[in-house]
């Protein structure tokens, strides 16, 4: 057996005469990935937050990605397959980013000096991200395996039972918190980090896209309180009905009762 | 006002340290002085040493802002002391020497023995290669407009306030900051060097390098050259994945 790389490697000259390509696949996929889940959880807000416009309309969305409208039947699994996917991103992500946190506690302390004492708010807003994403870890860990494996747990009442009475409320209410600044800032770095829509004037346009960034935070956040309250609503009215699911009444035939 | 401003009483708190003396611990002193009109920092702490201290230690050759040596953390935030203004500030001042680089004493550091590393591993000067070197030969004409790109990255003094003030640089001890992307960026645009985009990634292509910057673009926002570096990085870090994810 040749070992011959192994050898190399092993006492740190694997970069000679030829640097890695890996560095700067890690950078690019760590980006890719952020973009791709901070755009997820956009849409993601926006499809929790249609309970606003009604239970029928949350609905109609729940059943719309369980593939009811195109396949004639629900299928929640279809649900599990895009969580999958998206818990997958998350832990790449969570891997790629997990390098840039400070590494020992003399790293940590060096930042927190530094943090305080330059008072900049990009480099506040960096150790921010770098918390929620600690935080995320966990948070979204427990909510994305949940869904994974209940898909078909997603409706007006069962949404709104798991946060009144099912104990989910705390961990979606941090959730909310930390994903819409660590998304929120992150989506703002990555402009910043590959000069997209830098136009002529590049420290012009940052001052626009941190503009933007703030009134998106506000408004996700706003949105996501909203939401909140909605299902934590719900789940109060129907808090004696264990295992309640909601059907419209307009729909024939009722696809719960199909699968019965 | 403008008249009562300057006469304002400055207070001064400097931060003093001597490394190189045994037991010395760091303190703060203040020294306080009358502002003057124009005074700058330089101004203000040549005074000090001249009237008040002679053993305050600090750095500074031009006073015009262009050799770079007068870098000193001003209210927390890197800055040139020559090129600041008294009138802009609160009548109290902190001033501290700037971290990552060696400490020579109170606000006295050795940043030209860091800058000298990072050019030697970043390999700072143009390559060209030339058959034989004829020293009657006219140099090639360069577009004006290119001239001007590299002479504008080419404004850099090496001050080391971007390092200073940078959160990975202070994390990462051989992370090149981006005064050193920023000669990348420089030298890559030059004719005369003959270095393609490989040869770049062998410099900075790692962590050590453009994909360490974490873009939190303290750099750009206290460089005193008023460097493009948010663009520049940028631009090198686009350059840089293309060239390592070509295989």
């Amino acid at each position: 057996m040749d070992s011959t790389p192994n050898v190399i490697a092993g006492v740190g000259l694997a970069d000679r005469p030829r640097k890695s390509r890996w560095p700067a696949r890690m950078d690019l996929a760590q980006s890719l990935t952020g973009l791709a889940l901070g755009l997820f959880m956009w849409g993601h807000m926006f499809f929790v937050s249609s309970i606003l416009l009604g239970k029928d309309a949350m609905w109609t969305i729940t059943k719309f990605f369980e593939g009811y409208f195109i396949l004639g039947t629900a299928y929640p699994g279809i649900v599990s397959v895009v969580v999958a996917t998206v818990f997958a991103l998350v832990i790449v992500h969570a891997f790629l980013a997990m390098r840039k946190f400070p590494a020992n506690y003399q790293q940590y302390r060096t930042f927190m000096g530094h943090r305080k004492l330059m008072a900049h708010e990009d480099t506040t807003l960096w150790w921010v991200q770098a918390l929620t994403g600690f935080l995320l870890f966990f948070l979204a860990a427990v909510h994305l395996y949940q869904m994974m494996m209940h898909p078909g747990d997603i409706g007006p009442y069962q949404s709104g039972e798991r946060i009144w009475s099912g104990g989910w409320g705390p961990l979606y209410i941090v959730m909310l918190l930390a994903v819409e600044f660590h998304g929120g800032i992150g989506l703002y770095r990555l402009a910043v980090k590959w000069g997209w829509f830098e136009g002529k004037d590049a420290n012009a346009s940052r001052k626009r896209l941190k503009t933007l960034k703030w009134v998106l935070t506000a408004f996700f956040l706003a949105l996501g309180v909203a939401t909140f309250v909605a299902y934590a609503k719900i789940g109060y009215q129907i808090r004696d009905q264990k295992g309640a699911v909601y059907t419209p009444s307009w729909v024939v035939p009722n696809p719960m009762e199909k699968a019965k | 006002m403008a008249d009562n401003d300057s006469h304002r009483k400055l207070r001064i708190h400097a931060l003093r340290y001597n490394p190189a003396k045994a037991g010395d611990t760091p303190r703060i002193q203040t020294y306080e002085l009358e502002e003057a009109p124009g005074m700058t920092l330089f101004i203000a702490l040549s005074e000090i040493r001249e009237k008040q201290d002679p053993s305050l230690q600090f750095d500074f050759v031009c006073r015009a802002g262009i050799c770079g040596s007068c870098g000193m953390m001003i209210n927390g935030r890197p800055g040139l002391a020559c090129r600041t203004v008294t009138k802009d500030l609160e009548a109290d001042i902190s001033l501290a020497p700037l971290p990552v680089f060696e400490l020579i004493g109170d606000l006295s550091v050795n940043s030209g023995k860091w800058m000298r590393g990072m050019s030697e591993k970043l390999e700072t000067w143009v390559h060209a290669q030339e058959k034989a070197i004829d020293l009657k030969r006219i140099e090639e004409p360069m577009d004006p407009a290119l001239a001007e790109a590299v002479y504008e990255l080419d404004r850099c003094i090496e001050c080391g306030c971007c390092v200073a003030s940078c959160g990975t640089a202070r994390m990462r001890q051989d992370f090149v900051g981006a005064v050193g992307l920023n000669k990348i960026a420089r030298f890559r645009l030059d004719p005369r060097d003959k270095r393609a985009d490989a040869d770049f990634y062998e410099l900075v292509g790692d962590d050590n390098g453009v994909f360490g910057c974490m873009s939190l673009l303290a750099c750009h926002d206290v460089c005193p050259k008023n460097l493009p570096l948010q663009t520049q990085i940028a631009f090198l870090r686009r350059k840089m994945v293309v060239q390592g994810t070509q295989g």
